[in-house]
This record gives structure tokens, sequence and C-alpha cells, in this order.
């Protein structure tokens, strides 16, 4: 039995697969240039922000009330929501309270975890994203397959039968012509919507403010057309100081699309200046466990540093060649192997065989921008996966009851090491008789075995000691 | 909801109360942040500036006449430009239709719009907009073409040192070249939902 990762990999159309794979190495090519060109150091960056948000995390109880405190001194409301659920329940009424039918979306993935769309849907109201990635997801009913660029597993040709599919115009297939019809379209939703909602990227504890950064424009529009704004924002997502922004500004634009600031970072903190003719009478900041207060509590809390640059997609091999659906959840590649599974909670059984899908080569741990050890937090949810007895953390992992007991038994283990030699006389090919061995064997070599060298070398070195001494 | 509030926060309270070895706040300089790119002492922070605004695919227009010559090549001639600048625009560009109050009922018709900014930052080019210096946040966003006109004595030489110096605005936006897109195979596309062309002038 396969891996479910695997299986998406081996079934993947290859033109998806050549999107992904060009698109993710360009960006981890123009990454790399950024941060080196820059920054003599940047391993101590990266370092340095780690701390930073290991220290927040550690105290984030007193981080959230700073923040609460500063917001409300701004004129933001601020709620709390136990889970997505009640995140998604508190949105709808605070856009029933405000009389408002519309909502204009800015990119957010904490709401892909709540799945807010679908719930304001079903309850009567329309909610459009206005990412240009996240609105041909949108329309396509399809899920993103990276947290920076949602339809990196599309081609422009999809996206032109989309927009010809929807009425939004004519087949074409020029990429600016699509994102001038994406323009047109949406703006009227601007304008017509009573409410804008963003994620954050940063919340600052000590100006309580929230920190957006964009390039297309569209968390601006969220904030300057419609009349209640409604930052949806993860637990995690603190800092603790306003001064410590520059330095996580410098690793966030480089880190996911190489640019050494994104095109707008917005600080929000509080509804429009009282002279300010556009924007919202309303701000509300909700914060939203929904798992967090969980991971914090285990043993894999440095996942909660992670500020979804997407770096670590890019890099990685597997992502590469399975894409993001492959890890069926909002949060792909070795980040989402980590996160995705624990933010599941009693359910981590469901997803237990993706902390598995990584050949935990290292990479992701190299490139973070907050230094998370992902490899060192795959092994331990491999062992948490283990000691559950989870059957998607088992398959295709041979038991290792039987290496205990020959590696702790001398006897058995000589045995064992006479078998090894006597292996290198016979055939491979008649290996192929057992499947696992051949489906082993039809891409690789068996290398000669050259076991118990280490126990000759002992009895050669202990003999020498004792003749020259 | 306090409910809720009291829950997450025990829970999070419960989680790190007992953390052996409690990670500090590194205390690490300021120019930690600052890059290649930030200026070295004495250097003319409007120049390099500039040449960095360039290198984020925005405009820089030397002064009126520049601008104006710039605006009647790139728009159809009306536009909004914040009052205060209005008279200098006017005698730069007889031609053109100006408006100084935005109606947002027309928001497709302005071709451009022209509003002062807080401040800029030299290392990365970034142009800083604020409430309380923009008359309208979407004479600033909606027009293909926008304009932030730039007081020379807040041009600061990094983000870092922006940041410390920041008013209290409920809206404080870094604009970095004009709004873009990679989202379709990667290629880059300006002027999605904002500004095509960023322009700026100095004064």
């Amino acid at each position: 039995m396969k891996q479910a990762v695997d299986h998406f990999a081996r079934d993947l159309n290859p033109t998806v697969r050549d999107s992904v794979h060009h698109a993710s190495k360009l960006k981890y090519d123009s990454r790399l240039g950024a941060l080196t060109k820059d920054f003599p150091d940047p391993d101590k960056l990266r370092r340095t922000a780690g701390q930073v948000k290991q220290h927040t995390l550690e105290h984030l109880d007193q981080y959230l009330e700073q923040a609460e405190a500063n917001f409300q001194r701004n004129g933001a409301r601020v709620h709390w929501a136990t889970t997505g659920d009640e995140a998604n329940a508190l949105i709808a009424q605070i856009m029933r309270d405000g009389g408002a039918k519309r909502m204009v979306k800015s990119k957010s993935m904490v709401s892909e975890e709540t799945h807010l769309v679908p719930y304001l849907e079903k309850e009567g109201f329309e909610a459009v994203e206005t990412d240009l990635g996240e609105f041909i997801v949108q329309i396509d009913h399809d899920h993103p397959s990276h947290i920076v660029t949602p339809i990196i597993h599309k081609t422009r040709q999809d996206v032109a039968r989309s927009f010809e599919r929807e009425g939004l115009g004519a087949y074409t297939e020029d990429p600016p012509t699509l994102t001038a019809i994406a323009r047109k379209h949406l703006r009227q939703k601007y304008l017509e919507a009573e409410v804008g909602l963003t994620g954050a990227n940063f919340v600052l504890a000590d100006t309580g403010q929230i920190v957006l950064v964009t390039n297309e424009g569209n968390a601006r529009f969220s904030m300057a057309a419609p009349r209640i704004h409604i930052a949806l924002v993860g637990i995690e997502k603190l800092l603790p100081r306003r001064a410590d922004l520059p330095l996580f500004l410098s690793l966030l634009g480089r880190s996911a699309t190489g640019q050494h600031l994104t095109v707008y970072t917005q600080l929000i903190g509080g509804p429009r200046a009282p002279e300010q003719p556009d924007g919202p009478e309303e701000m509300h900041v909700i914060f939203l466990d929904n798992g967090r207060s969980e991971i914090l509590a285990g043993e894999c809390r440095e996942i909660l540093r992670c500020i979804r640059c997407g770096a670590c997609l890019n890099v990685c091999p597997v992502y590469r060649q399975s894409s993001g659906h492959a890890y069926r959840s909002v949060y792909p590649g070795p980040v989402g192997a980590v996160l995705s599974p624990l933010l599941k909670g009693k359910q981590f059984p469901e997803l237990a065989d993706l902390p598995k899908a990584s050949s935990l080569c290292g990479a992701c741990n190299e490139v973070c921008p907050v230094d998370i050890p992902i490899p060192d937090l795959l092994l331990r949810l491999r062992r948490k996966g283990k000691k559950e007895k989870a059957p998607a953390a088992c398959v295709d992992t041979p038991s290792f009851g039987l290496w205990s007991t020959a590696a702790t038994s001398p006897g058995i283990w000589k045995t064992g090491l006479a078998l090894g030699h006597a292996m290198n006389v016979v055939p491979h090919a008649l290996f192929n008789l057992e499947p696992s061995a051949r489906a082993w064997q039809s891409s690789r070599d068996l290398p000669p075995f050259k076991g118990g060298a280490f126990r000759k070398w002992v009895h050669q070195h202990q003999s020498e000691k004792t003749k020259n001494r | 909801m306090s409910a809720s509030r009291n829950e997450i926060l025990g829970r999070v309270r419960a989680a790190t109360r007992s953390l052996p070895h409690p990670t500090y706040h590194p205390d690490y300089p300021s120019d930690l942040s600052h890059s290649g790119r930030s200026p070295r002492d004495g250097v003319d922070l409007a120049r390099h500036f500039a040449e960095q605004l360039k290198g984020t695919h925005a405009i820089f227009a030397e002064d009126w006449p520049a601008l104006a010559k710039l605006l009647s090549a790139e728009t159809k001639g009306l536009g909004y430009c914040a009052p205060d600048f209005a008279d200098a625009l006017k005698s730069a560009w007889p031609e053109a239709t100006i408006e100084t109050t935005f109606d947002r009922a027309r928001v497709d018709e302005y071709t451009f719009g022209i509003t002062p900014a807080w401040g800029a930052i030299a290392e990365t080019g970034t142009l800083i907009l604020t409430d309380g210096t923009t008359p309208s946040r979407l004479a600033a966003l909606a027009p293909w073409v926008h304009v932030a006109v730039v007081p020379r004595e807040r041009i600061f030489a990094t983000v870092a040192e922006a940041m410390t110096a920041l008013p209290d605005d409920p809206s404080i936006i870094f604009v970095t070249g004009p709004s873009k897109t990679a989202d379709i195979e990667g290629i880059l596309i300006e002027g999605v939902h904002g500004p095509g062309r960023q322009l700026a002038l100095i004064m």
C-alpha cells in the first residue's frame, strides 16, 4: 500500500506538475538572490526572527491582552473565537448587526481554515474573493494549492476558459487582458459591499495595529470602499513591538516572492480618521484559536512561528512533484505536513501520513525565515502517529520490533551479518521474487553488503593496543 | 464572548506557564534589518530615494512640468488633485480637467489621482500614505495613475528609521511600486486592483 501523497504525485496531470515545478523553482531562485544580495549574513536575521516569534509564543497571553487593550484604545472592537464555527457565526452576526448583505474578501488563509465563504453563502450573504488567484479558485469551486500563489497549478488556458464560462468576457489567453477583466468586475463588488474582510500577517501588541502585506491592492480596496472592516486573525500572529516589524518585513517579502518589500504594507489600527471620507466606520478584530492553544501546549509549538511565506513549499522536492492538493488540507508543503495534522486535533489520525511525506532533506529549515526546525517536528509527529497507532502513520513503515530483537541479541546479530555477506554472492535478480524488493530494485541497485567491519576493527585495534603495551 | 476570551487565554496560560527555559526577546540592534540598499552616511536621501523608486517600477517626476508631461501622455486628462496642489498642476498643465473632490459614484472616470504622501523611505523607494494626509483613500487607489507628493523633509534613510517615527494614524500604507500580481503562470502584470502606474514627486 502506497501513501496518499505518493498516489497523488503519480496521478498528477503532467501539465500541472510542470506548472508547479517551474513556478516554485522560479520563486526559490529569486528568494535566494534577494536575500544574499542585500544581507551579508541572512541566517542571522532568520535566527533572530525565530527567537522573537518563539519568545512571543511563550508569552502569548500577555501580548494578546496588551494587543486587545491597544485595539480598544484605537477604537476597534475585539472578539474571541475558540473554533472556526464560532468565528464564522461571529462574522455573520457582525454583518446582520450592521445591516450588511455583501462582503469583499482579501486573501486570508485562516478564513479557508474556517470555511467562511461556504458558511456565509449558506446564511444568505454574498462573499467574493478579491485576490486574483483566490477569485479564480472561487469561480472554479477549487481549492488553493499554494499559500502565496493559490493557482500555481493552473495555466492561462484554464483561466481563460473559466472567465469565458462565467461570462466575464470573450475567450482570451492574454494574462494582462484577463487581469483587466478581473479588475473591472471586482471593482463593482468593492463599491457595493458593506463589509471588507481581511486576515493579518502580523498583529502589533504595543500599538494595537494589524499589519497586512499584499501586492495587488485588494486589501486596500476592501478598506477603502466598504463601511465595516473585519480582521480575522489567528492568535499566533502577534509581534511584541512595532520596532520588530522591519526585521520581519525584510524576511517576508524576500522569502515569499523575492521582493525586498511587498508592494503594499498596511498598518491598520481602528476605523478611519474623522476627516477621512472613505473607509470603515467600524473595525472588528477576531482572535481565533481553532486548535492553536493545543499546539502551543504540545511538543511542536515551534510551528506557530510560521509567517506563511511559502518558501518551504517552493524548495520542497515532495511539494514540487505532488502539488499542494496532495496534502488534502488548507496548508500544504512542509509547513502543512506539520500544521495540518495538528490543527485536526482529535482527528489527527486522518492526516497522520503527512509527516511521512518528506525525505527529511532539511531544505525547508534552511529557507525558513523564522528558522522552524521542520524536519525535527516531522519526526516528532511520526512518533506521535506511531504511538497513537494511527493507521495512516504505519503505512509503508516496517515494524521495528524485529529489528530491536536482533540488535539486542548478539547471537542473532552475528548470524545476520553472516547472511548479509551471503547476499553478496546471490544474484540480486533473485530478490525480485518478493514484491516490495522488486519495487525497490526497479529504480535502484543494492550496494554490496559491508557489514561487520566495525567489529573487525575493534578486535584489531584491541590486539594492537595489547601488543604495543 | 468573554467566555471564549477567558477560555483561550486560560489555555494559552496553561500551555506556557511551566516551560523550563523561557525564550527571551533578543535584544538585537535596530540596524540588523538595514539592507545593502540602505543609503550610506552623507548620501543625499532624495536622490537615493529616486534611484530606489525607479527600481520598484515607479516613476520619478523631477517637477510639476515634468509631471504634467508624463500625465498628458498616460491619461485622458480628467483626474483628481488634492486642493493644495491644484494651482501648481493647473499652471503646468492648463488643458487638464481637475477635480478637487473625489466623487465615489464616478470612481472609474478619474484617470489619475494626486495626493500628498506623509513621507518616504530611501532604502526601498517606498512612499508612506496616511489617513491624516490623504484627502480620499479612493483617490489614491482607484485611478490607473497615482501621484504621491513627498515632503522633502520626511524622507527616511531606512524602513527601521521610518517605523519609529510613524504618526498616530488608523491607516498607514507603505507603497513600494505599482499594484501587481504574478498569479497567472508567474507572469508579472502591473495594475490589478490599485494603480498600474505609480508616480512620485518631491516638494
